[in-house]
């Protein structure tokens, strides 16, 4: 299949950017969207011109790195898919397809369509973990844990803190992520000492890196990992009792 | 030169007691003096760096990636395996041992794996505790089940995502320890050379992958857990970002390299579709316990799956391997993969796969079940392929997934250069010729949690006051070794790219030292290795600067690497005149096509010695002696 790209190129954080042109020629519906990129920097080399810069590593849709606005859409037309994972078959021929990297202000562009997701990391050290060190765990089987519980919990664990829910919420919000987190560990029995510290921290480092909820659910839309918005009233929940027993 | 793998005296069961006994200590006071510079964050380098960081050392903790969360351990599927007996099926620490040991073709070092087996069960209750969400029974209880080599179930798993799970664990300690302050992060900072003074690792020297600035760093020992080597076939499960530069840079410093030839081939990936293919995909082994590995019985048959009958089919592991059946391990299941494909009976459009059946544990157990277990694996297959395998079998071929060789470490998994410490997948230790499914966490995960965290105190105490300066001329040179570097690529100005130089070599080195070898392929692959890269050095071409991102020049400088490892694995397996676990040449065979040992002549760990570029590198070799379990062929019929 033949394809017209039109790429954001910026060679770095404070350049001007704007959209290039391609072609995509040749192109296997077997192949993945990233691999199609692959053809396209293969000729652009050939050619002398700087490949198009795009971070990306497993190719499995597990590892997170990839992502970009794909016709508008974070990781591109199919549901519940990162863009490694999105296949030209869902193309047509004579397509034309806008690129470009996640549009979000706490996402500054570092080239191309690489972008700088640290602050993500940010609201994990908040308190995105349980305090053990290691050594001083008790048997594993000591704590039973419901299979539902367990379930809902793994649900949640899921994400891959790729970035799109915030790429895609007109506010910029990490809402998803965080609850996702949040909801992970106050699930199970052993995020239970840290629940209410935990989600004050972690909503209060939130809140100022990234925008606000105005419950758009645009983030669940595009999750490739099909995260419900329902962590997110789980995690107000939790924000609201633990103010009211802070007091 | 002596390799001394200091193995503690006693019997094996109490070796590892015996050891933590005799090392010596670093005051708790004390341990904020020491700096420890750990490179990789994958499960062995984030759980080294927080558990280090945990005990009050200074740690550094360098990724290329944007987040430590990122390194490939995430992408481990199918499961953990510890010595529980939660299953009361006969499960031990001496039993996970001796399987180990069995699987690995007799290649691996005794006490090196009774310790694995035993840490084991206490990285199942650090994962817990962290909260991994680990799969349960109904009654709250932890489940498990089974992988190939193996008769009991004793793998955990966190649906098809054990791998992501383990690492968020990992990661969330070492976050956790980054926002104490007891562990400086570098993003997206890639290591490329290690530092030695006076014949002991000091430091590293690392380059931006913002904006191309090279740094140097000291320390008072370095950790390198920077995975494996399978990308030197191009095509493998790896990331594309894994290379082996961290520890071929080291080799090149003196540290020994342990069987390069030692790959595995893991048996159900994704066949290849095209030319433009830039990965493998794995389908998880967990599948093989419930699905059925078949081709036709008649060559040529192109009819689909469904329309052949039963007895027109060749369930060809479980006709082998009647005690093992489908969870024969990977060694042996890709080989009679293999095998069946050159008899002409290979399946789909390239004849290089075969098929992998639920239509039976659909119909025993079914649908739901089966969605359960492998939900995410089956959308993932049916994604990639457009094929729906609850209606029709996935078609899966072999592909490089793991390499057991690597730095060549002793009993505490430091290097022969004092002070450098290899972990997980970049040492050698563990797994012999072949790794059983499920043993990779649990080695990167015991090398971090457990073992380093209280070896390197050993090293350390000994260190105290000899601080070395980064103006030391050695950080001086190596700095300047990298920027050459870097600037050579840049010159060459070259006609082809990065990749198309990858991909051929990727091409020798699966056609001549894969699944199968010769000595006349190893000795051709060698010499075509050579040329390729003579050629790549002036030919290559790298756009743009160092001072940018700039990805072509990250991969051409670990592809630069890959070609001098590739010569280094085709040595090394023409020198290994038997076939082992993974290691399979031609012309060591039984008379039906198992591996033959040869345990008179190569029981040995074949540790290699840089000794300059274009020198033939020189071979010192460390006997491996059993007690405890005796040298037998391996069967598994």
């Amino acid at each position: 299949m033949n394809l017209t790209l039109h790429v954001w190129r910026q060679a770095s954080r404070d350049a001007e950017g704007r959209f290039v042109s391609y072609k995509a020629e040749g192109i296997s519906p077997d192949a993945s969207f990233l691999e199609m990129l692959d053809v396209v920097n293969e000729g652009l080399n050939d050619k002398g011109e700087q490949q198009i810069h795009f971070e990306h590593d497993c190719r499995e849709g597990i590892c997170g790195s990839c992502g970009m606005m794909i016709n508008g859409v974070a990781h591109g037309p199919i549901g519940a898919t990162a863009t490694c994972q999105l296949h030209m078959r869902h193309f047509k021929d004579g397509d034309e397809v806008w690129i470009e990297p996640w549009r979000s202000r706490s996402f500054p562009v570092i080239k191309d369509l690489i972008v700088d997701r640290s602050p993500l990391d940010k609201i994990i050290q908040a308190g995105g973990y349980v305090s053990v060190n290691t050594g001083s765990a008790v048997e594993a089987n000591t704590l039973p844990i419901p299979k539902p519980v367990q379930e809902e919990a793994m649900d949640a664990a899921e994400c891959i803190q790729c970035g799109a829910c915030v790429a895609q919420c007109p506010n910029g919000a990490a809402q998803l992520f965080t609850a996702a987190k949040i909801s992970h560990l106050g699930l199970l029995p052993q995020g239970q000492p840290e629940r209410y510290s935990r989600v004050v921290s972690m909503v209060e480092t939130m809140d100022e890196l990234f925008g606000s909820c105005t419950l758009f659910r645009e983030c669940e839309a595009v999750c490739p990992k099909g995260i419900s918005v329902d962590f997110i009233a789980r995690m107000n929940r939790d924000y609201l009792v633990a103010k009211v027993k802070q007091g | 030169m002596e390799l001394n793998s200091k193995i503690p005296p006693g019997p094996i069961a109490q070796k590892w007691s015996w050891a933590k006994s005799h090392y010596k200590l670093v005051n708790p006071a004390n341990k904020r003096k020491y700096d420890v510079i750990v490179v990789g964050a994958g499960l062995a380098g984030a759980a080294e760096a927080a558990s280090m960081a945990e005990l009050g050392y200074n740690v550094k903790c360098f990724v290329y990636h944007d987040s430590p969360r990122r390194a490939h351990s995430i992408a481990a599927q199918g499961g953990i395996n510890a010595a529980k007996n939660y299953q009361n099926d006969g499960d031990s620490v001496f039993r996970l041992f001796y399987d180990t040991i069995k699987g690995g073709d007799y290649r691996a070092r005794e006490a090196n794996v009774h310790r694995l087996a035993e840490l084991s069960v206490n990285i199942i209750d650090q994962a817990v505790a962290q909260g991994v969400p680990f799969a349960r029974e109904y009654g709250g209880q932890l489940e498990n089940r089974s992988f190939g080599g193996v008769q009991v179930s004793r793998t955990f798993y966190a649906r098809g995502q054990t791998g992501q799970q383990l690492l968020l664990g990992a990661f969330q300690a070492l976050e956790r320890q980054i926002a104490l302050g007891r562990v400086t992060m570098f993003n997206r900072h890639e290591m490329l050379e290690l530092v030695v003074v006076d014949g002991q690792a000091k430091g590293i020297v690392t380059r931006s992958l913002i904006n191309g600035r090279i740094e140097t760093h000291a320390a008072d020992a370095v950790v390198l857990a920077t995975g494996g080597y399978s990308n030197v076939f191009y095509l493998s499960t790896n990331a594309k970002a894994s290379n082996a530069t961290a520890i071929w840079r080291a080799h090149r410093r003196g540290a020994l390299f342990a069987n390069p030839c030692y790959t595995q081939i893991h048996p159900t990936c994704i066949p290849q579709t095209g030319d433009f293919q830039s990965k493998l995909t794995l389908m998880s082994e967990s599948l093989r316990n419930d699905g059925r590995i078949w081709v036709p019985k008649t060559k040529g048959d192109t009819r689909s799956p469904a329309s052949i009958p039963e007895s027109e089919r060749d369930y060809y592991l479980e006709r082998k391997y009647p005690s093992f059946g489908n969870l024969a391990p990977r060694d042996i299941a890709s080989r009679a993969a293999k095998e069946v494909c050159d008899e002409g009976r290979g399946i789909g459009p390239s004849g290089r796969g075969v098929f992998l059946d639920f239509a039976d544990a659909i119909k025993r157990l079914g649908r739901k079940t089966i969605e359960e277990r492998y939900g995410n694996l089956f959308e993932m297959y049916h994604d990639i392929t457009a094929e729906d395998p609850y209606e029709t079998p996935m078609r899966i071929y072999p592909a490089p997934h793991y390499t057991m060789g690597g730095l060549w470490v002793d009993y505490n998994l430091m290097s022969n250069l004092p002070g450098l410490y290899v972990t997980g997948e970049a040492n050698f230790s563990d797994h012999g010729a072949n790794r059983l499914g499920a043993s990779a966490l649990m080695q990167g995960l015991a090398d971090g949690y457990f073992i380093t965290p209280v070896t390197i105190g050993d090293y350390l105490a000994t260190q105290f006051g000899k601080k070395v300066s980064k103006d030391a001329p050695e950080f001086k040179q190596a700095e300047q070794d990298v920027q050459a570097r870097v600037d050579k690529l840049l010159s060459a100005k070259g006609s082809r790219s990065v990749d198309s130089y990858h991909r051929e070599l990727g091409h020798i080195m699966w056609e001549k030292c894969g699944m199968a070898r010769t000595a006349e392929g190893l000795k051709e692959a060698r010499q075509q290795i050579r040329d390729l890269r003579e050629m790549y050095w002036r030919d290559v071409k790298v756009l743009g600067s160092g001072e940018e991102p700039n990805q072509a020049l990250e991969k051409a400088g670990r592809v630069a690497d890959f070609f001098e490892l590739a010569e280094l694995m085709c040595i090394d397996a023409l020198q290994r005149n038997e076939s082992c676990g993974g290691h399979f040449r031609v012309e060591y065979q039984t008379p039906d096509g198992e591996a033959l040992r040869d345990d008179a002549n190569y029981a040995y760990v074949a540790a290699w010695e840089w000794k300059g570029e274009g020198a033939d590198p020189v071979l010192h070799k460390e006997p491996l002696v059993y007690e405890d379990v005796q040298l037998a062929t391996r069967s598994y019929k």
